[in-house]
């Protein structure tokens, strides 16, 4: 197994609001591997973006905050960083890329001039030569072409695909660790999509760059991840290598997803869809979340909360169902600040 | 651009030529005339007349009004019925003045407003924030005549570090050249004199610079906040930029525009004169020039007066659209 870069251990952010306390998530427990690609899916609100922001310390606070666990980077625990301390970690170890390519970058400087910056706050040694220099190598890398002319240009002047490239470029240009990726692909064209997909996934392998890829489409994880973790309300449902996920998915929930994607070899005349909503984040206390929605709900599933229960070495889905079937529960850590 | 910058140009001429006719009119129709206030409210009925008449005031409002729009196309403001002298002449002074303390008022407006409006919306919620808004509720609602007073009281009256009227001490005159003294003096070296001078607007400028100080921090404010919550704020904080630089640099670039605009009509404002603050604080300025001339009916100045400031004010609102350009690169004027 390769070695853990980014360990996520019993992440808990809570958002104070006039109307009580809401914990977007809990509990969240997995690790980021040296090079791997690992998906996170889940619906909206599932609390997949907030567990991206929290990594990188820029959940709008207030009202949002940390409020237990630990991010650990090479031992590192960055839930305890300050703001300041954050900003040396944030492009330079972690960097992320948005879903909204159109409003990602800033629409009143160059593209050479949000690059450069990216390059010169990690690099402030450097000189503008060698910084122009390195834009330049990096835009290439991403598969842009005319990267010289194109650094003079404003965001405006591009397409989508084109500034995704751009968000790309100006995470990966001081050699991140880990790269999040919150939707990349989800406001582009289908042809873009699947351009930036293919892209992600060289550069991975040519750079050796972990990528936690969050996206609602179980197509994109079919196609680029090693593994996956399921959200659900907040928390992780399930975590698995992605042939095992479509293969043989153990909770009911992900069950529900995949059967909810349309099959193109099998003509029906609808579409399955999971019976009712997520439900609010908070609003259920005890019990499993998905209990509601859930044909295999037991009178044990309203009562008790599961825990993740270990199928195999890899693969963990918080379901009683499992139990049944004789798994045993993994050991979870809970770190309460 | 050019081609923008020609037909804004070209609309102007409509704009000035609608209002001097406005204002040609409006004056007629008070009621006295300046031969009337020249020779004293005994003066009979012919003498009137005949110094009516040797102003050309006599002639039908037509011929009247299109020798006065000839002489303007000329260059020719006219000359004052009171002093004889011509305006185009007389009125630079004035307008010097208010000049010097409409742009050092707005220097304070600019400088206060926009940081109080950035730190506001940074900190939102923060006693800082509660603290300089209520102020900005203040700044706007207090009648400026009223602040003017209490600064006088205040720090002329009762503590006594600042003079409280006139633009120069008249002990020690300025030899003027410009008529914007503290270019003056500097140019002439005389450093006693600029801080003087400098002293000496600090008053004026503050109860000037109050009103539009509050309007901009109040913009500037729900501006920011808008921007603040931006995608591409997040995208320079992912990259690690430190916070003064995303806020100062790539936030307020963004949130400039609609200050810029209220900055513009501001500055236009201000330098029309503010009749109660140059009153108040003894200030030779425009509007004060021109409510005098309204007082003895001098047809020539009031008219010419207006234009003037008319025109600053137009100008002004024209600079800051063509400054849009500048700061956005997605507008475009053709």
């Amino acid at each position: 197994m390769r070695k853990k870069l980014l360990e996520i251990k019993g992440l808990e952010t809570t958002f104070f609001t006039d109307n009580g306390q809401i914990p977007a998530v809990d509990n969240i427990e997995f690790s980021v591997h040296e090079g791997e690609i690992l998906g996170i899916v889940g619906e909206s609100g599932s609390g997949k973006s907030v567990t991206s922001l929290s990594i990188m310390g820029l959940i709008p606070s207030p009202p949002g905050k940390i409020t237990g666990g630990e991010i650990l980077l090479d031992g590192k625990n960055l839930a305890k960083y300050t703001d300041k301390q954050m900003q040396k970690v944030r492009g330079k170890d972690i960097a992320m890329i948005f879903q909204e390519p159109m409003t990602s970058l800033n629409p009143l400087f160059t593209i050479g001039d949000q690059l450069k910056e990216a390059i010169s706050i990690h690099n402030p040694k450097w000189s503008k030569k060698e910084a122009l220099a390195r834009a330049v190598e990096i835009m290439k890398l991403v598969g842009l072409p005319r990267a010289e002319e194109l650094l003079k240009d404003y965001p405006h002047q591009l397409s989508g695909g084109m500034r995704q490239r751009v968000m790309i470029a100006m995470a990966l240009v001081c050699d991140p660790q880990v790269l999040i990726a919150d939707e990349p692909t989800t406001a582009l064209d289908v042809t873009i999509q699947a351009q930036i997909l293919q892209l992600m996934k060289d550069l991975n392998k040519r750079l050796n760059t972990a990528v936690l890829l969050i996206t609602h489409d179980l197509g994109v994880v079919a196609e680029t991840c090693e593994r996956v973790i399921v959200m659900y309300a907040g928390q992780i449902v399930e975590e698995a290598p992605v042939q095992e996920i479509f293969s043989n998915p153990k909770h009911p929930y992900t069950q529900g997803l995949i059967q909810s994607v349309p099959d193109m070899r099998h003509k029906k005349d609808s579409l399955y869809s999971i019976p009712g909503t997520v439900p609010k984040p908070g609003s259920i206390k005890v019990g499993c979340r998905f209990a509601a929605r859930c044909e295999y709900a037991m009178e044990r599933c309203l009562q008790e909360t599961p825990p993740l229960f270990e199928a195999t070495e890899q693969h963990r889905s918080r379901c009683f169902l499992l139990e049944e079937q004789g798994v045993e529960q993994r050991v979870e850590s809970v770190i309460k600040s | 651009m050019l081609h923008y910058m020609g037909r804004r140009l070209l609309q102007l001429i409509p704009v000035l030529l609608g209002m001097t006719f406005i204002v040609f009119m409006l004056i007629r129709a008070i009621p006295g005339n300046p031969a009337q206030v020249i020779l004293g409210q005994q003066a009979t009925k012919e003498a009137v007349e005949a110094l009516n008449a040797s102003l050309g005031l006599d002639k039908p409002w037509y011929t009247q009004y299109f020798s006065y729009l000839a002489g303007v196309f000329q260059g020719d403001l006219g000359v004052s019925l009171r002093t004889r002298l011509p305006v185009a002449e007389e009125i630079f002074p004035y307008l010097a003045a208010t000049a010097e303390l409409a742009l050092f008022a707005m220097i304070i407006a600019i400088i206060v407003g926009v940081n109080a409006g950035i730190i506001s919306a940074w900190f939102q919620n923060s006693w800082f924030d509660y603290t300089a808004m209520i102020i900005a509720l203040i700044g706007v609602s207090v009648p400026v005549f009223w602040l003017g007073l209490m600064e006088q009281w205040v720090f002329g009256n009762q503590l006594g570090w600042l003079p409280t009227s006139g633009r120069e001490d008249v002990r020690n005159p300025i030899n003027s050249i410009t008529h914007f003294y503290l270019l003056d003096t500097l140019i002439q070296g005389r450093f006693d004199q600029f801080f003087e001078v400098l002293k000496r607007l600090v008053l004026p400028g503050i109860a000037l610079a109050t009103i539009p100080m509050a309007i901009i921090a109040r913009i500037t404010r729900s501006s920011m906040l808008e921007v603040m919550r931006s995608d591409y704020v997040r995208t320079a904080r992912a990259k690690g930029q430190k916070m003064f630089v995303v806020v100062y640099k790539h936030a307020l670039k963004n949130a400039i525009i609609p200050v810029l605009t209220i900055i513009g009509l501001q500055t236009g404002l201000l330098l029309g004169g503010a009749i109660l603050t140059e009153t108040i604080f003894s200030w030779p300025g425009i509007g004060r020039y021109i409510y005098d001339a309204i007082g003895f009916r001098d047809y020539p100045v009031i008219q010419s007066g207006i234009l003037v400031v008319a025109f600053i004010f137009i100008m002004i609102n024209l600079i800051v659209d063509l400054l849009y350009t500048v700061i956005d690169p997605r507008i475009k004027y053709k």
